[in-house]
C-alpha cells in the first residue's frame, strides 16, 4: 500500500494586492512536467507527527492530512495551502494526502470537520484549519526555544527552518519535541495582510493524477475475492418490491444470485435503503446483463398516477392559496391592492438530477472484526455511521477508505444515497467484498433530485418606477419532510431579496413529493436565483429602468452589492441597444456567503435557436487563496447551472422519471459552452464567502433575461429548449 | 473460448463471453481502471480508447471484435504521463474531478494525430462526444491548443 504523494512541483507566483476592490481575470501559467506517484490512501506512516493534521520528515517533506474530499472542487489543495501558509514551510516541500476518516470518529471529531458541502471549507473552516498549522509552527518555534534555551519570541520559523541568533535547525529536528509542547495559549491565525502563499496561484495537487488514469475513485476499487452487483430499486420511488424469479437468470454465466433488499420502516431519511433486487455475479457487466433479463414486479402504490403536469397543476393551485407567513407585512398587501402599477409574474423550476459522471457506487467488506467501506461519499464520516448503523456493529471498527470523487454536488453527502447500505447489506449476507454500482440509467432514477420549485411574485411601482411594496409566495417540495434543507433555504433567497423595498410580505408552502430529494450545488439559490432575479428584470423594465442601473440603484448603501454591480458594469460592456436576435442580461445572487453577478450575451436565430456566447461573472467572497482555483469553479458552476436552465428539467410520467441517461437528460457540451470571463470585487476583511457553488446562480437569469432582450420573450420556466423562442 | 488481446503492446488471453464490451474487460477483468464507465449507451465518451490508433468507445466496442488489434488505454497513452496532450493538461489545469478526463484526453490526443492543428470548430467537433460534468470545457479547448503547440514546437 503507497502513500498518495500529491506534491506540488506547480507553483506560480502572480501578482495579487491587498484585499479590497480586487480584480483578477482569468489566468493560465506555466508548469512543469509532473511527477506522479500512486493511489490517494489514508495517513502515511512515515515522518513525525506534530498534530493530527501534519507530520514533518527529516528530508524537509512535510505531510499534511486533508479530512475532507477531493470531487474537483480543490478542497485537497486548499487544506495544504492553508496549513501550509501558517506553518510556513515550502510549498514545494509539501505534500497531501486523505485523513483516516476512522481516526477522526475514534478521537473524537479530531479534524472537526469531515464532511465536504456548503462551499464552507475555506469560507467557514479556514479558521481551525490554519489554527493547526499555526499551533504546529508555534509549538515547534517553543521546542527549539526550550532546547536553545532562549525565549520563543526570539526564535524565528520560516520556510521550514527554525533560527535563533546562530542557531539554525530544520523543523523535523524538533517535530517530536514540538509534539509534546503545550503551549499556555494558542496562536491567532494570520490576518490576510501577512499571508505570503495564500492568495497566490498554485496548480491544483490532484491535476497529475488526473491524466494518466491513475487518480483512484471508489468505483476503481478491486478487492481479492470481490464479487460484483447490479440493483434496481423501484422506479416509482417507494414502490413496494412483490417478487422477481431468479431461476430465469440463474444459468447466466457468472451469477451467484438474486438478492433481495427491504426499505427499513422508520429509516426513510436521506441515506434510504428502498425495495430493491440485487443481481450479484462474477463481474459488473455478467450482473447487469442478467439483471436486465430478471422478471421483477412492483406495486407502485397511488404515486404511479403523478407526472409534470399533475406536479405543475398542483403547484398553480397551491400558489392560490395562503402560506405560512415567514415575513409578514399587511402594509405591502394593502399597497399592492392600491397601486394602479402592479407587476407579477409566476414561476417553476423542475426536478433536476445530480448526475455525477462517477455513478453512484460502494464496495464494502464486512469481516468478523472490521468492515471497510470505499464509497464516493461527501462525508466519510456519516459513511462509517451508516454501515454501522446497517449492520449492527460499532462504528469504531469501521473503516472508510477517502478516495477521489467523480463529481458529487451535493449529492454524495451524509451517504446521501442507498448504495452503501446495499453493499453493507450484500457484503455481510455473501461474508465477501462486494461492489455495488448503480448504472447510469439506476443512477438517474434513484438519484436524490433537486427539488422543483414555483413562486408567485407581485410587486408595486412608484412614481419613480420602483418598486414600493412586494408580496413573494413560494412554494417548495420539502426533503423527506425535513423542514430545513428544502424549505428554509428557499425561503432565504426570496424573503431576502438584496433590494431596497420598504414593504414586503413572503409567504411559504411545504409541499410533499414521493421524490426523495437532497441538497444540490447551490442550494435554494439555485432554483430561487432564477426566479427573483428574472423578476428583478420584469420589475426594472416596467419601471422604465436600465435592468443594470436599477439593481445599482436598489442596493444603494450595500457596499459589497454596490461593488460587485459596479464591477460588473465596468467589466462586462453590458448594452440595452443590440440588435434583435442579440441579447444582453444580468442577474445577481448571494448564497454560501458570496455575491455573484452574471452578464450574459445570448443570440437567437429568428427560429429559435439560442446561442449562449459569453458569461461574465463577478464574484465577491471576501478573500481568494487560491485564485486559479477560483476561477475554475466559477468556469465549472456557470456550465453547470446553464445545463438545467437550458438543457435539463427532469419530466415525470407514472410517478417515475422518464429521462434514463445522457441521451434524454442532455447538459451542456463543448460546441455549446460559452466562453467564461471570471472577475473578482473582493470586499476582504472579515468577510469570507464560498466559491464552489455561488457563480451558478446568478447565470439562468441572466441568460434568461438576455434572451428577454433578444426577442422579447419572457422566459419564466426552465427549461429554456422547451419554450420556442422564434421571433420575426 | 480464449479471446487473445493486445492492450498498451501487452497481450492478454482471456476466457470471456465474446459479447462482453471492452470497457469491463479493461476494467473488471485486467484491471485497467483509468478507462470510465459514464453511461453505456455510447453517449458520454468517458470510456474513450484507441483501438489501432482510432478513436473508440469501449462500453460498445465487443471484446471479440479488438482481437487481434492495438488497443491503447489512457495507462498506456505515454510511458512517463508526458504525451502532449497530459503535459498541456497539467500546464491549463483542465480536471477537475477528474472522472471524464482519460476520455477527454483519448478524445484530443486522436484529433491532434490526425489534425495536428485544429480549429476550434474542429475541436468542438471532435469532443463533443465527450461530456464534463464538472464543465472544463473552456480549459479542454485551451489544452487542445497548448497540446498542438507542444506537439509542432
Amino acid at each position: 500500500m503507497t502513500d498518495l504523494n500529491l506534491s506540488r512541483r506547480f507553483f506560480v507566483q502572480s501578482s495579487i494586492g491587498a484585499a479590497g476592490g480586487l480584480l483578477l481575470g482569468f489566468h493560465v501559467p506555466q508548469a512543469q512536467a509532473a511527477k506522479t506517484e500512486s493511489r490517494p490512501w489514508t495517513t502515511p506512516t512515515k515522518g513525525v507527527e506534530v498534530n493530527a493534521w501534519l507530520s514533518l520528515d527529516p528530508d524537509g517533506t512535510v505531510t499534511i492530512r486533508v479530512p475532507h474530499t477531493e470531487m474537483g472542487q480543490g478542497g485537497m489543495t486548499s487544506v495544504a495551502l492553508m496549513i501550509a501558509e501558517e506553518l510556513d514551510v515550502e510549498w514545494s516541500k509539501v505534500q497531501a494526502v486523505f485523513a483516516d476518516p476512522n481516526r477522526h470518529l475514534r478521537n473524537d471529531k479530531e479534524y472537526k470537520v469531515m464532511s465536504t458541502h456548503g462551499s464552507q471549507l475555506v469560507w467557514l473552516q479556514h479558521p481551525h484549519i490554519m489554527q493547526a498549522g499555526a499551533s504546529a509552527r508555534e509549538r515547534l518555534k517553543e521546542a527549539a526555544a526550550l532546547a536553545w534555551g532562549v525565549p520563543r519570541a526570539q526564535v524565528v520559523a520560516k520556510q521550514g527552518v527554525l533560527t535563533s541568533g546562530a542557531r539554525r535547525a530544520a523543523y523535523a529536528e524538533f517535530a517530536a519535541a514540538a509534539a509534546n509542547v503545550k503551549l499556555t495559549e494558542e496562536p491567532a491565525i494570520k490576518q490576510a495582510k501577512d499571508w505570503w502563499l495564500l492568495g497566490t496561484d498554485v496548480l491544483r495537487l490532484d491535476i497529475p493524477h488526473k491524466v494518466n488514469g491513475s487518480a483512484q475513485y471508489a468505483i476503481d476499487t478491486r478487492l481479492p475475492g470481490m464479487v460484483y452487483a447490479a440493483v434496481k430499486a423501484s422506479p416509482v420511488p417507494w414502490g413496494k418490491l412483490k417478487s422477481f424469479n431468479a431461476d430465469a437468470i440463474k444459468n447466466r454465466p457468472g451469477v451467484i444470485g438474486a438478492f433481495e433488499l427491504r426499505a427499513v420502516a422508520g429509516k426513510r431519511g436521506q441515506p434510504d435503503l428502498q425495495d430493491a433486487v440485487a443481481v450479484v455475479a462474477t463481474s459488473w457487466y455478467r450482473a447487469k446483463t442478467a439483471l436486465d433479463l430478471l422478471p421483477v414486479e412492483w406495486d407502485f402504490g397511488e404515486a404511479a398516477s403523478v407526472n409534470n403536469a399533475s406536479l405543475s397543476a398542483h403547484a398553480k393551485k397551491v400558489l392560490g392559496e395562503t402560506g405560512l407567513m415567514t415575513k409578514e407585512d399587511p402594509k405591502a398587501l394593502e399597497a399592492i391592492a392600491a397601486s394602479k402599477k402592479v407587476v407579477t409574474a409566476d414561476y417553476e423550476r423542475p426536478f433536476e438530477a445530480h448526475l455525477r459522471m462517477e455513478p453512484i457506487n460502494a464496495t464494502v467488506h464486512v469481516q468478523d472484526d472490521r468492515v471497510d467501506v470505499w464509497s464516493p461519499t461527501q462525508d466519510q464520516s456519516a459513511a462509517i455511521l451508516l454501515v454501522a448503523d446497517q449492520l449492527g456493529v460499532d462504528p469504531k471498527n469501521v473503516y472508510a477508505h477517502t478516495m477521489f470523487l467523480g463529481g458529487g454536488f451535493g449529492g454524495n453527502g451524509a451517504g446521501g444515497t442507498g448504495v452503501t447500505r446495499q453493499a453493507a447489506e450484500l457484503s455481510k449476507r455473501l461474508k465477501r467484498p462486494v461492489k455495488v454500482l448503480w448504472s447510469r440509467e439506476e443512477d438517474i432514477a434513484q438519484d436524490k433530485q433537486r427539488p422543483m420549485a414555483a413562486a408567485r411574485m407581485t410587486a408595486s411601482l412608484g412614481a419613480n418606477g420602483l418598486p414600493e411594496a412586494i408580496n413573494t409566495r413560494a412554494l417548495w417540495y420539502s426533503i423527506d419532510k425535513m423542514n430545513q434543507i428544502g424549505p428554509a433555504t428557499a425561503d432565504y433567497g426570496i424573503r431576502n431579496m438584496p433590494y431596497n423595498i420598504a414593504l414586503r410580505h413572503h409567504e411559504r408552502h411545504n409541499v410533499e413529493t414521493h421524490v426523495p430529494s437532497s441538497t444540490h450545488r447551490g442550494p435554494g439559490a439555485n432554483q430561487t436565483g432564477f426566479i427573483t432575479e428574472v423578476f428583478a428584470d420584469e420589475m426594472a423594465l416596467a419601471g422604465g429602468w436600465n435592468p443594470l442601473d436599477w439593481r445599482i440603484e436598489m442596493t444603494k448603501g450595500k457596499d459589497d452589492w454596490q461593488r460587485v454591480l459596479k464591477t460588473l458594469k465596468e467589466k462586462a460592456g453590458y448594452r440595452t441597444d443590440l440588435k434583435k436576435g442579440e441579447g444582453m442580461g444580468v442577474a445577481v445572487v448571494e448564497c454560501h456567503g458570496t455575491i455573484a453577478a452574471a452578464c450574459a450575451t445570448v443570440s437567437v436565430s429568428r427560429g429559435g435557436q439560442l446561442t449562449v456566447e459569453k458569461i461574465v461573472i463577478v464574484a465577491d467572497c471576501g478573500h481568494v487563496i487560491n485564485p486559479r482555483g477560483a476561477v475554475e469553479q466559477i468556469e465549472g458552476a456557470v456550465v453547470y447551472e446553464l445545463s438545467h436552465a437550458w438543457l435539463g428539467g427532469l419530466e415525470m410520467r407514472g410517478g417515475r422519471f422518464v429521462n434514463t441517461n445522457f441521451d434524454s437528460y442532455n447538459i451542456l457540451r463543448i460546441d455549446q459552452t460559452p466562453e467564461v470571463e471570471a472577475h473578482f470585487a473582493l470586499t476582504g476583511g472579515k468577510k469570507w464567502g464560498g466559491m464552489g457553488e455561488p457563480a451558478g446562480p446568478p447565470v439562468p437569469p441572466a441568460v434568461a433575461n438576455a434572451i428577454f432582450a433578444a426577442t422579447g420573450k419572457r422566459i419564466r420556466s426552465t427549461p429554456f429548449r422547451l419554450h420556442d423562442l422564434s421571433w420575426a | 473460448m480464449a479471446i487473445s488481446l493486445s492492450i498498451n503492446g501487452v497481450s492478454h488471453s482471456l476466457d470471456i463471453e465474446p459479447e462482453t464490451p471492452l470497457l469491463w474487460v479493461l476494467r473488471d477483468e485486467i484491471g485497467l481502471t483509468g478507462t470510465k464507465y459514464g453511461c453505456g449507451i455510447s453517449s458520454c465518451g468517458a470510456c474513450m480508447v484507441h483501438v489501432d490508433g482510432q478513436p473508440a468507445k469501449a462500453c460498445q466496442t465487443a471484446v471479440s471484435a479488438v482481437a487481434g488489434k492495438q488497443v491503447t488505454t489512457i495507462e498506456g497513452l505515454s510511458k512517463d504521463s508526458n504525451h502532449p496532450v497530459q503535459k498541456a493538461w497539467r500546464e491549463v489545469g483542465v480536471p477537475q474531478c477528474g472522472y471524464c478526463q482519460s476520455g477527454q484526453i483519448m478524445s484530443a490526443a486522436a484529433l491532434l494525430q490526425k489534425t495536428p492543428k485544429p480549429t476550434d470548430s474542429q475541436i468542438d467537433a471532435a469532443m463533443a462526444g465527450n461530456i464534463c460534468r464538472c464543465g472544463t470545457y473552456q480549459r479542454i479547448k485551451a489544452g487542445i491548443r497548448r497540446a498542438a503547440q507542444i506537439s509542432g514546437a
